[in-house]
């Protein structure tokens, strides 16, 4: 039972100190999390406070590769209407 | 002395630079009514006042990259070279690199009086790291001011660490005091080690943000409260926003434009939520203005910007940079000293100026009353005098004449971060896009220009003026309002009003 930070993470720095087992640390190109270190803050808070404090949707997964925050969770944003705004970018 | 200083050319004096209007005389100084040891505190400080803009520049160091809430006109994936808007950073800095940074910037830019920690997260979301820069700093440059800019939710906690650093100088954004506004804007905060989305999160942030404000008047720090205009979300609101923060002993009040485009990849940009336009922005400035010190020439700048405020010279100081300097700050705070001290001679000699210029706009007032405001556009690199070619110009400065005052009112820049044309097809030329940005203006004044785009600016209706070069900005804006109201041009429709872009 860890937790795990993905691509995407972007070194906010916001998590790591507030890890009750000092399990996240500093690595390229980002930040990890120690597998056997991390309690998933079982017992020790009501909400995992790494993915309570990450700002970027998709980064921290859970032991099955489910994030903890998924799409249009953080920024509001409609998973589609990102979609369409990036595509329209592009298409300039 | 040899003077470390930016890259000026022409005539200018040497210890000018950056934004350089001649400034705030014609109009008197906006902070001319604060109690004198305010005004002793804010007088060289580029960010709190803006005649000393004109003259002293500063820097923010990246040491502060966690935050603790999500505004919806932020997107905490950005890290960009070519972009400069708040939050937006090209490298964190350890607190050990940013002091080495900011040593290395004051011995090479000395006009360099102001050291701020904003961002790119909240500076005290990461209090550990903030407050050691703050300290080290402290004891090894002692004659740099240190301030910082913050969202307001760890404020309490922090206000007396702060105020052990000497910190006198707290910037708070607060784009709300209601709830229901503010979760149009916050989606959410970490508080007490939970997300608390929507309204509730809110609440405790405005809480927050009012106590600390409280808290830091209480103990004589200087508190400007920054606002982010957003239309149909919080305009009407910043009337009564001002109204508080000034009633608990805010000092200024800066009310800055959305800046929002898709490419950001912010909630607001993405769902297409625009900026104001500068007719918006001005007029909401000036209903605030009844109650409060307004501020109108924030160039709402990058958190690791360097120099004068409108320009950025944080390339010549890389870590890689700073590394190979060596820099003996004892004899850098002297030089700074002697800097410091033949800008106030300068400063002196303008405030004279700026005297004999009132009684010319005296005169104005005398000779005409009836005539309609206008906006007049200038083109200057520094001194306080116009000495720029239109083609030059990365952002003109707005002044408003009437018949009884010249008065700045802002700047627009030109230099837009993308800048379009045949690398991302957009078909407008450079020229046009500048038109653009100076629609509402009557005319404008630089040393030269083209035929090109003097053709073009007669064409959209805006007056181009070369013949006032090297004249002080406010007496060349006065001579040429009077010539057109004389001629009766200003009787004219003004073109229609344009968005605001980063």
């Amino acid at each position: 039972m860890a937790y795990q930070i993905v691509e995407g993470c972007v070194n906010c720095w916001a998590c790591a100190p507030l890890c009750p087992r000092q399990a996240i640390y500093e690595a390229k190109p980002h930040f990890l999390i120690h597998s056997v270190l991390c309690t998933e803050c079982a017992g020790e808070h009501p909400d995992p406070q790494c993915a309570s404090i990450c700002p970027i949707e998709g980064v921290i997964l859970d032991s099955l590769g489910v994030p903890l925050n998924p799409p249009g969770s953080l920024t509001g944003i409609p998973p589609e209407r990102l979609a369409a705004a990036r595509a329209e970018i592009q298409a300039r | 002395m040899e003077l470390k200083v930016s890259d000026h050319s022409g005539s200018a004096p040497a210890i000018a630079g950056g934004c350089s209007a001649s400034g705030c005389g014609s109009s008197g100084d906006a902070l001319a009514h604060l109690p004198e040891h305010i005004r002793a505190k804010v007088h060289n400080h580029p960010c709190y006042s803006e005649e000393a803009h004109h003259h002293y520049a500063r820097m923010h160091v990246a040491v502060a990259p966690a935050c603790n809430i999500q505004c919806h006109y932020c997107n905490r994936k950005y890290d960009c070279a070519n972009e400069s808007r708040p939050g937006v950073v090209s490298e964190v800095l350890t607190p050990d690199q940013a002091v080495k940074k900011v040593i290395a910037v004051a011995a090479h830019i000395p006009q360099m009086t102001v050291l701020g920690i904003a961002g790119p997260g909240d500076p005290l979301a990461n209090p550990a790291r903030t407050l050691e820069t703050f300290r080290q700093l402290t004891e090894k440059a002692p004659d740099i001011k240190l301030c910082v800019s913050t969202n307001g939710l760890a404020l309490p906690d922090c206000v007396d660490a702060l105020c052990t650093h000497n910190i006198d100088h707290v910037t708070i954004t607060i784009n709300c005091v209601d709830p229901d506004v503010g979760a149009k804007i916050y989606p959410w905060i970490f508080w007490q080690g939970r997300r608390i989305k929507g309204r509730k999160g809110v609440a405790i942030l405005i809480e927050q943000q009012q106590k600390g404000l409280e808290m830091l008047v209480a103990r004589g720090v200087l508190v400007k409260v920054n606002s982010v205009l957003i239309p149909g979300v919080n305009d009407e609101h910043l009337k009564e926003v001002s109204r508080v923060v000034k009633s608990k002993g805010a000092f200024l009040h800066n009310v800055m434009p959305l800046i929002a485009e898709p490419e950001h990849g912010t909630f607001f940009g993405v769902m297409g939520q625009r900026g104001p336009t500068h007719d918006e922005l001005q007029t909401l400035q000036d209903a605030c203005a009844g109650d409060m010190n307004m501020m109108r020439h924030c160039r709402q700048c990058r958190a690791d910007a360097v120099g004068m405020l409108g320009e950025d010279r944080g390339h010549e100081f890389t870590l890689e940079k700073i590394e190979t300097m060596d820099i003996d700050y004892g004899r850098a705070m002297e030089e700074r000293r002697q800097v410091h001290a033949a800008i106030e001679a300068n400063r002196e000699a303008q405030r004279k100026k700026s005297g004999e210029t009132f009684i010319s706009i005296t005169a104005l007032k005398a000779r005409r009353r009836e005539t309609p405001p206008a906006l007049i556009a200038v083109a200057t690199k520094g001194g306080g005098v116009i000495n720029q070619h239109f083609g030059h110009a990365a952002e003109f400065l707005i002044y408003e004449a009437n018949d009884q005052d010249v008065r700045f009112i802002g700047h627009r820049k030109v230099d837009l971060y993308c800048s379009g044309g045949e690398t991302c097809g957009d078909a407008q030329t450079a020229l046009a896009k500048t038109i653009q940005a100076l629609s509402g203006c009557v005319a404008v004044l630089c040393s030269k220009i083209g035929y090109e785009p003097w053709g073009a600016l007669e064409a959209a209706g805006i007056a181009p003026n070369g013949e006032h070069a090297m004249e002080p900005i406010e007496d060349a804006v006065a001579a040429v309002y009077r010539e057109l109201a004389a001629s009766g041009s200003l009787e004219r429709a003004t073109p229609a009003p344009l968005r605001m872009r980063a």
